[in-house]
């Protein structure tokens, strides 16, 4: 099975996160993930229903990371059993459409609930998707730049030009990040459709993470399974500084997925 | 009704069609022009074991064809067939009815129907004995005195089969092809022409933009569907519509709202009605209205059925109490927001009529043909590997079932499995890139009160390598899917359930049942020739009543496209229409157009419907039949899940 494939051909030590995507309905949950795991896009993707658990690796230089992702469908009636998916995350992607104020709104209230009721330690990374639907002269900055714009070291935060407000944007970048940086939040806008920032949001969850709360990927389902029973919480130390420099190397890396 | 203990009360529990007609009997109230013909001869036959006793019938009208009010002229061009002898035998009766004539008002010349018994009766008579050398349940066909002066409703029982190819749209889009046909000679043509009508049945329409300016053509587009489904709330409120956003479809709301309540006050409320060429019918369920039009030329009770599932899908996704607790603290609430994300389930299943699906039709459950010693493997692996909080496991092929393990005291209702399977293999919302996934649903027929969770695992049958990476797109290569279902109680069941498919899964492949689902996909459907060499069939349903599932054959060679397909269901709707009238004692019908011969088997057991060349005779039908029904029994523990696994 592929679980227990990464950790007896890897060198490196292994070890898996638990990821949480969260956030309105058709902000783009689903094709982060997709772009993410399959690099792959599908227009007029079908609402989730109910939620999807999907694996994925992720080479950093000194170790693999085996995410554990939970993709939520996002809708009203599902958010009574959010708390049954973000319990034992180590991380958090709560996303919103840059071309959707309300999406916003409903993001803040997503962070609010994760820092009041999931697992102190938790990484949270704030992601404004749809990128590619902004002015191509902006997105051009945000976009492409953006890829390689993290050799600049731009904090792991993307690396949005600011200003020269497109056609379909309705959220700034400056707004987001502001309130991103306030909240210590990772930062990034992002196009699934082009895949622009998405691997790199990832992988600088994966730096982010602190070793103490990473656990070795014995592989086994059942180890899931025993932690949600356990509770699960080892990131308990106090919340990283998620600007700090270890997000910014590993936005170099990439995921080698 | 005179005879509540007509055979129908056989499928009771199988739900849908039979109580509708009762309640519907008296309810229309849009009667104009409707008149009540005195069918010529009604005549029954009963096969079973054991006999019911010969009764009396009186019929009132228990339905009307939804087109019956209304003058069609005859079907454009068509050969017409001068219509052929009815079977009515002294001592059993078959109902023969025949169709393509022309027909003034919508209702039979009265020289339409010769009668000739005698000649049926040799058909019959082979038909019998050949039956009888099965043995089993078609061997006892009995007959009994032929209830001659019951009158009937000539329509009901006639009208769907009258509407067939009449029915409006089929006119039309006869009547287009024909007319194309006649510039381009060409008859593959025709066939294109009729497939693009149809396929843009399904076409979406553009939005309507905020200045109104393609409103007029939006309309056209909108009017031009064949089908559609509304569904709103009793306060007026649109919660779903098929075609359309609500800028367009506002006035129609507006409307069906203004009539439905126009009847509320009645003792009944308003059930159904007919306007030109579209048939309207109505389903008041607690706070909702669901609304059927089409002009597909179902009958009434199949079109509730629809609504039915639809229902059912909303209660799927909100339960009984939570809808109902919503709409009393709030009845004008806007239901959309609860339901977001149903639409696409809604449509699915809405689609799913419209194209025409066996499935629904009979209320029924396809299940993958595979040997039973293959089968009991798969069904120990999965009771061996069976985690502690499992309430059911299914695996399923291409919305085939292929095996099933419960809990004695707990079966599985169909409309359940019927939104599930719609879910997984209709709608597209489960295919995040090879993600396992976990819903909580409700299964109104299990319970309509609260949530269970499913766990839900792709794998893929041709892929050696299991883990589906990607769900394929099209309808026909997810034929080729393997899906994984467990449903259980506990909505922290998931990493319980998903260690429970990594198990299976090693089971299955130790023990070669993987191997065995796979083939047993990758072979498909037999075709007619293949169950009976040399048939005319050319297509069947068998329903075994018994085990609420059903059997055909492979739409190919002879249904190879969206049209024909939807066409060969047409027809089963009116063969399961005209047998399924709550009155109707016939048991065994034919049905002869200028496409095709058919017949429509019914008795205690199974019901069957088989298609035939025109050509072929009624004789050669009945050959037919009987192959199938020899082929059945062989094959009945491949074809049929019996019983299932239970713990
Ligand atoms: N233009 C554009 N469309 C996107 C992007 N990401 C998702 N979409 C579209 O937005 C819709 C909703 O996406 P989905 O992933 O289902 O959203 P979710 O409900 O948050 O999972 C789909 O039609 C996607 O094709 C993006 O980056 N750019
Ligand atoms: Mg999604």
């Amino acid at each position: 099975m592929a679980n227990t494939a990464g950790a007896g051909n890897q060198p490196k030590p292994s070890s898996s996160v638990k990821l949480v995507l969260l956030g309105e309905a058709a902000v783009g949950k689903s094709s982060l993930v997709l772009r993410f795991v399959n690099n792959d896009f599908q227009e007029n993707k079908e609402p989730t229903i109910g939620a999807a658990f999907l694996t994925q690796k992720c080479n950093l230089p000194n170790r693999t990371i085996k995410f554990e992702i939970w993709d939520t469908a996002g809708q009203e009636r599902f958010a009574s059993l959010a708390p049954m998916y973000y319990r034992n995350a180590q991380s958090a992607l709560v996303v919103y459409d840059l071309t959707k104020p309300s999406s916003l709104t409903k993001a803040k209230h997503w962070v609010a609930e994760l820092q009041r009721q999931a697992s102190p330690g938790i990484v949270i990374a704030l992601v404004g998707n749809k990128l590619d639907l902004t002015n191509p002269s902006s997105s051009t900055g945000d976009a492409t730049s953006a890829i390689s714009g993290e050799e600049d070291g731009a904090e792991g935060t993307g690396n949005v030009e600011e200003g020269d407000e497109a056609d379909a944007r309705k959220i700034s970048t400056a707004e987001a990040k502001a309130y991103a940086e306030e909240e210590s939040l990772l930062f990034f806008e992002t196009s699934a459709k082009t895949g622009a920032n998405v691997s790199e949001v990832f992988t600088a969850i994966a730096n982010a993470i602190p070793e103490t709360s990473l656990r070795g990927a014995r592989g086994a389902a059942s180890d899931a399974a025993t932690q949600a029973a356990l509770g699960g919480r080892r990131g308990d130390d106090s919340r990283v500084n998620l600007t700090g420099p270890r997000a910014e190397v590993g936005a170099k890396e990439g995921c080698a997925c | 009704m005179a005879d509540t203990a007509n055979i129908d009360t056989a499928e009771t529990a199988e739900g849908i069609s039979t109580k509708d007609f009762d309640k519907r009997a008296g309810s229309e109230h849009s009667e104009s022009g409707t008149r009540e013909v005195p069918i010529a001869s009604l005549q029954s036959r009963e096969s079973s074991p054991p006999p019911l006793p010969a009764r009396p019938r009186q019929l009132s009208r228990p339905d009307r064809s939804p087109f019956g009010s209304y003058s069609r002229p005859s079907s454009a061009g068509g050969p017409r067939l001068a219509s052929r002898a009815t079977t009515a035998v002294s001592r059993a009766d078959i109902q023969t009815k025949s169709y393509g004539d022309e027909r003034p008002g919508g209702h039979l010349l009265p020289g339409s129907r010769g009668v000739s018994r005698q000649q049926s009766f040799s058909n019959l008579g082979r038909f019998v004995s050949n039956s009888k050398s099965d043995g089993g349940d078609s061997a006892s066909i009995r007959s009994y005195i032929p209830t001659l002066e019951a009158s009937g409703d000539v329509e009901s029982l006639l009208g769907e089969v009258l509407s067939d190819y009449a029915s409006p749209a089929w006119k039309k889009l006869d009547a287009c092809a024909l007319e194309q046909a006649g510039y381009f000679h060409d008859v593959t043509y025709e066939v294109d022409v009729l497939n693009d009508i149809f396929e843009r049945e399904f076409d979406e329409l553009e939005p309507s933009r905020p200045d109104g300016s393609n409103e007029e053509a939006l309309m056209a587009q909108f009017r031009s569907k064949l089908k559609h489904f509304l569904i709103l709330s009793s306060a007026g409120k649109p919660i779903y519509s098929r075609h359309g956003d609500d800028q367009l479809v506002t006035n129609y709301i507006g409307v069906v709202q203004t009539i439905i309540s126009f009847y509320q006050g009645a003792k009944d409320g308003l059930k159904g009605f007919t306007a030109g060429d579209v048939r309207f019918v109505i389903m008041s369920k607690g706070p909702l209205n669901l609304v059927a039009i089409s002009q597909l030329g179902e009958s009434d009770a199949q079109l509730r059925a629809q609504l039915e599932a639809l229902y059912m899908q909303i209660l799927s996704t909100l339960t009984l109490p939570n809808m109902e607790r919503m709409f009393s603290n709030r009845p004008s609430i806007d239901l959309r927001r609860p339901l977001q994300g149903t639409e696409t389930l809604l449509s699915a299943l809405a689609d799913g009529f419209t194209r025409g699906s066996p499935s629904s039709l009979l209320s029924a459950l396809e299940c993958l043909r595979l040997r039973k010693t293959h089968r009991q493997v798969i069904n120990n692996s999965m009771l061996k590997v069976r985690s502690q909080n499992l309430l059911y496991g299914l695996i399923v092929a291409g919305g085939k079932l292929v095996s099933v393990i419960r809990p004695k005291k707990h079966s599985l209702h169909p409309g359940d499995l019927e939104l599930i399977f719609n879910m997984l293999f209709e709608a597209e919302g489960i295919k995040a890139g090879g993600g396992e996934n976990w819903i909580p649903i409700c299964l109104p027929g299990f319970n309509n009160t609260g949530f269970l969770y499913m766990y839900v695992s792709f794998l893929s049958a041709t892929q050696p390598n299991h883990e589906v990476v990607e769900r394929p797109s099209s309808r026909d290569e997810r034929e080729e899917e393997i899906a994984i279902l467990f449903i259980s109680p506990n909505k922290e069941g998931f990493f319980e359930l998903r260690q429970m498919k990594d198990d299976l899964v090693e089971q299955l492949q130790e023990n070669g049942g993987m191997q065995s689902i796979r083939s047993a996909v990758v072979k498909g459907r037999p075709s007619c020739v293949d169950i009976a060499p040399g048939t005319v069939a050319r297509h069947f349903l068998y329903k075994s009543k018994g085990n609420v599932q059903f059997a055909m054959p492979s739409y190919e060679p002879n249904f190879n496209t969206t049209l024909s397909r939807r066409r060969l269901l047409s027809l089963y709707h009116i063969l399961h229409a005209s047998v399924h009238v709550k009155n109707a004692h016939l048991k065994v019908q034919h049905c002869i157009s200028r496409d095709s011969i058919s017949l429509a088997w019914i008795t205690p057991m199974f019901e069957l419907f088989c298609v035939a060349d025109p050509s072929a005779s009624r004789n050669a039908l009945a050959q037919a039949a009987n192959k199938i029904i020899q082929w059945i029994r062989r094959e009945e523990e491949r074809v049929f899940i019996i019983g299932g696994a239970v713990f």
